[in-house]
């Protein structure tokens, strides 16, 4: 009753219908126009992660993705190997022969990346949605 | 009798290259926005400051800016004529009606955008500079080669956006291409108060929450300038007009004059608004 009352006197605005689809039809074109700006943010996603386990380089996916109202960051990417829990504490105690190669690597690629990983971070805020992250399970 | 005349020469000379006037392009991205009758009614609004103006119609094809300022049966050369060395400056360039300091260098009609050489382009703007306040150059629609060339001569820059989602849009794209050489300011054309009240079309502060320019000012959707457009008589001819005055208020505040951007006036709401209203403030 209320919204119909609303109708009548001139309250089914449209204009917030337009202010949200200009919203995220800027942000979608902004996204398209700096191709450049998301392969830094995927390699320099993959550097925080590879910090704490070993992925598949190769075989990363990132995209974007209109939902609703919001435009969500899907990041598809397959872990080669995970590291013990505690890690840290183990590593020093107990190397055992078989974990060693790769656990060395991703220490060694997130020692790269720290160099690199610093500029990108204000320009990830501008997409204001969301940003979600499906890892895949462990392959190995 | 020579050293008198190098001692007049010389002030002259360095006065005319310590101020060169403002090349100010109009663009907007997309068609129809009214980027020709803002030139036109920025032209004689700065002309009637008593600024010398001289306005380019950079849309080669599509010549509109002459019949707008109700010039066309006056023009006898174009710009391409004068890039491409056929006639001069003088001879294509043709006087307003109605303002004494305006001028007009109209766009090649049986041409093509791409016919235009940029670095000619630069050359021209630079050189008319020297002898004018205002370089206005009325930029083509899109962001081709035309848009490039109508851009390449101008330090300045005013886009044109109606408050419509495509319009928005593409001066968001306009604005991007334009780059850090340029600051531009928005003119805001074509809006209806009342919807806007209603919340029915987007509002300055919709628009320029998007796009974040320094607003040169808003200018109502006037029918009055369908009425102008028809006898070519720029509506800034008519200060008694809101959208008239609306234009002197942009000139001046483009010039530096310290005062605030035009509004169109917010309609007084009727008696259906105010209940209206009531019921909206129960539901929120």
């Amino acid at each position: 009753m209320i919204e119909f009352l609303r109708r009548l006197f001139g309250h089914n605005g449209s204009s917030a219908t337009a202010k949200e689809r200009l919203r995220l039809v800027l942000m979608t074109d902004h996204l398209e126009l700096a191709p450049e700006m998301i392969e830094t943010m995927k390699r320099e996603l993959v550097d925080v992660i590879s910090r704490h386990v070993e992925v598949d380089r190769e075989r990363i996916e990132v995209n974007f993705e209109r939902q609703d109202s919001t435009l969500a960051l899907l990041a598809n990417i397959p872990i080669v190997s995970v590291n013990r829990p505690n890690g840290k504490a183990d590593a020093t105690a107990a190397p055992p022969p078989q974990t060693a190669p790769p656990k060395s690597e991703p220490v060694a690629k997130a020692a790269e990346s720290d160099g690199e990983a610093k500029p990108p971070r204000k320009r990830r805020r501008r997409k204001k949605s969301p940003a979600k992250t499906a890892a895949a399970p462990a392959v190995s | 009798m020579q050293q008198v005349e190098s001692i007049q020469a010389e002030p002259a000379a360095s006065a005319a290259t310590a101020k060169l006037g403002r090349a100010i392009v109009i663009t907007s991205g997309k068609g129809g926005v009214g980027k020709t009758t803002t030139t036109a009614n920025l032209g004689t609004a700065l002309a009637r400051r008593g600024a010398r103006v001289v306005m380019i119609d950079a849309d080669i094809g599509l010549r509109n800016l002459d019949i707008v300022l109700g010039l066309e049966s006056r023009v006898k050369h174009h710009l391409l004529d004068v890039l491409e060395d056929r006639v001069t400056i003088d001879d294509a360039l043709v006087g307003d009606k109605h303002s004494e300091n305006l001028f007009l260098l109209a766009a090649a009609q049986s041409r093509e955008k791409d016919d235009v050489e940029t670095p000619k382009m630069q050359a021209l703007v630079a050189s008319l500079r020297e002898r004018f306040d205002y370089v206005l150059i009325d930029c083509p629609a899109g962001i081709e080669l035309g848009f490039k060339n109508a851009v390449a001569g101008a330090q300045e820059a005013i886009v044109v956006c109606t408050p419509e989602v495509s319009a928005v849009r593409d001066v968001d794209r306009v604005v991007g291409l334009l780059g850090n050489r340029f600051r531009p300011q928005l003119v805001i054309n074509r809006l209806r108060p009342h919807l806007v009240k209603k919340g029915k079309m987007l509002s300055v502060e919709d628009v320029n929450a998007i796009l974040r320019l320094p607003l040169l000012g808003v200018l109502a959707d006037e029918p009055e300038i369908i009425v102008t457009t028809n006898r070519g008589e720029p509506l800034a001819l008519r200060t008694e007009n809101a959208t008239g005055a609306a234009y002197h208020a942009i000139a001046a505040r483009l010039a530096g004059d310290d005062v605030p951007p035009p509004m169109p006036p917010v309609p007084k709401p009727t008696l259906l608004e105010r209940i209206g209203s009531l019921v909206g403030r129960k539901r929120s």
